[in-house]
């Protein structure tokens, strides 16, 4: 079994006590709760869409150690990037917390999240934000105000 | 009592270790574990006599109809209802309140009431809720006090001679508290309200008599007492049953069919349409043998030693705030952190042999009555010792530790 430093890393108990880019975002382009009803972890991601970049991100919610650390990172990441970038990313990301392949170098501070690999029933925990990001970019939904 | 050394040798998995430790399960309220004789009967069952019930001319059919039936007859004695007939096999709790929902509930009139209490479970909410939408009833929720409990004032005053149906749970699954049920239900029969008792909690704890409590109805669930999962019984008032429509229709809950008409069984038999949990009803009547071995008043003693115990000791740890204070409580401590979310716990915990539930324990209103998204809770039987206890505090001290 592997330690539970490996899950708890220094990087997601440090997310976890400051979250970036945490608070309610007054005029997003879009507005996504993310729920994971078996847990009740809950967050809501607001995003800015600026020539198909996310030129802003923000989150709210409450959960775990390794939901909230993961939407941190998420948004410190993904801020920027094109849509179809992020939702490749996004992909990246699904493969390298529920496979057993190696794990990419280019995932930088994300690659802390791979301790859940050995956690099954935490995997959620991890994908949740990505998950509700994903949704919202991918769909054809119009978009969503907060007005 | 010495409980602990010749108790846990009936309970096999007791023996075993996870992630390199001696487990300690402390998740009695989610499950309770089987003993030796249980998994025997089951299993017997299994390699010796299985075939249907009922109905058979062959022997294996006359065992294991047998069986099947002394298995109503044990829980029959057991809580001291008046008759077999009064004793459905369902699935479970859920099923049984279900039953009781979607058939009995078919008697309430647009602007009947059902009370239900805050403290619930969602399997005596949710069934409750679809009835009321259904057929245009009131739901009214009994509110329970900061401390855990149902405000009996309120109760009181809630009921009148609309309520058609009280539901409430005996012991509660998130908070431990042993409702007053014996008041309530004579209080609502004086208004002329029918009452089910959600008894899932309570049966692994202290014996029930459905005779003296003067329930209508009270709901188990097997794998809470010491049982396999999938089977659970209903108690039932005869003169009710009888009057109650069918709740599934085919085959064993019929007499005659034709297709003009059919007649439905008699009782029990009309709520058990279709070929039932054999195993299952055969493990919960030896469930049920085991029960009747343990002498409940010294269980009540060492039970509530070890929960005093542990609220102690989890109280000693800085920072940790348990949720509610009943009087009377049985089984469950709900408990957290304020920086630290119940699921990390879960997970630290669990790396040092230790399994608790974490979560909203199905019961959403209460957490959003104490405002609280998750708790941590730890839940007890008579084969946990304080070894235990000390060390899910130990494990619990990890947990402060890494999130320091």
């Amino acid at each position: 079994m592997t330690d539970l430093t490996d899950l708890y890393k220094q990087v997601i108990l440090d997310h976890n006590k400051n979250p970036r880019n945490f608070g309610r975002m007054k005029k997003a382009d879009k507005v996504i709760e993310g729920f994971n009803p078996l847990c009740g972890d809950k967050i809501t991601l607001y995003v800015c869409l600026k020539k198909n970049t996310l030129s802003k991100i923000s989150f709210i919610g409450t959960g775990c150690a390794i939901s909230i650390a993961s939407s941190s990172l998420m948004t410190e990441k993904v801020l920027g990037m094109k849509i179809d970038e992020s939702i490749l990313f996004f992909n990246k990301i699904h493969k390298m917390l529920t496979s057993n392949d190696p794990i990419n170098d280019d995932l930088g501070k994300l690659n802390s999240l791979a301790g859940v690999r050995e956690y099954p029933t935490r995997i959620k925990c991890a994908s949740l934000a990505w998950h509700a990001l994903n949704q919202t970019l991918t769909s054809k939904d119009k978009v969503i105000s907060t007005e | 009592m010495n409980s602990s050394s010749q108790t846990r040798k009936d309970f096999p998995i007791l023996e075993r270790n996870i992630n390199n430790k001696p487990l300690v399960y402390l998740d009695n309220a989610a499950s309770t574990q089987r003993p030796l004789s249980v998994i025997n009967a089951v299993s017997n069952y299994e390699m010796n006599y299985h075939s249907n019930v009922h109905r058979g001319v062959h022997k294996l059919s006359e065992l294991s109809t047998n069986a099947f039936e002394s298995s109503r007859n044990k829980i029959k004695n057991y809580i001291n209802a008046e008759s077999e007939r009064e004793i459905i096999f369902t699935r479970g709790a859920t099923e049984s309140i279900n039953i009781v929902a979607s058939s009995f509930g078919q008697s309430f009139k647009s602007g009947d009431e059902i009370m239900v209490s805050q403290m619930e479970h969602h399997s005596n909410i949710v069934p409750w809720q679809n009835i009321c939408k259904k057929n245009n009833l009131k739901l009214i929720m009994i509110p329970i006090s900061k401390d855990g409990e149902i405000i009996l004032d309120e109760f009181a005053k809630l009921l009148n001679s609309n309520t058609k149906l009280v539901a409430i749970t005996h012991v509660s699954n998130a908070l431990g508290t042993i409702n007053p049920i014996k008041k309530m239900i004579h209080q609502a029969h004086e208004k002329g309200a029918v009452v089910i008792i959600d008894g899932a909690q309570a049966m692994s704890h202290m014996k029930i008599d459905v005779t003296e409590l003067d329930c209508d109805f009270y709901a188990m669930s097997g794998h809470k007492m010491f049982a396999p999962t999938g089977i659970g019984a209903l108690y039932g008032k005869e003169k009710l049953l009888d009057g109650m429509p069918p709740y599934q229709f085919g085959g064993e809950m019929i007499l005659s069919v034709n297709f003009k008409e059919t007649i439905y069984n008699e009782l029990p038999y009309k709520f058990e349409a279709g070929t039932p949990n054999i195993s299952g009803v055969i493990g919960l009547g030896a469930a049920i043998d085991y029960l009747n071995n343990l002498n409940f008043d010294d269980i009540k003693k060492y039970e509530l030693n070890l929960l005093n115990y542990l609220s102690e000791k989890l109280l000693q740890i800085s920072g940790l705030k348990i949720i509610g204070k009943p009087k009377n409580r049985s089984g469950v401590i709900s408990f957290m952190f304020d920086n630290i979310h119940a699921h990390d716990i879960g997970t630290i915990v669990d790396k040092e042999g230790v399994a608790i539930r974490t979560g909203h324990h199905c019961a959403q209103p209460i957490m959003d009555f104490y405002e609280v998204s998750a708790t941590a809770r730890a839940s007890i039987a008579h084969y946990n010792t304080k070894n235990d206890i000390d060390v899910l505090i130990e494990a619990l001290n990890k947990v402060k530790e890494i999130f320091s």
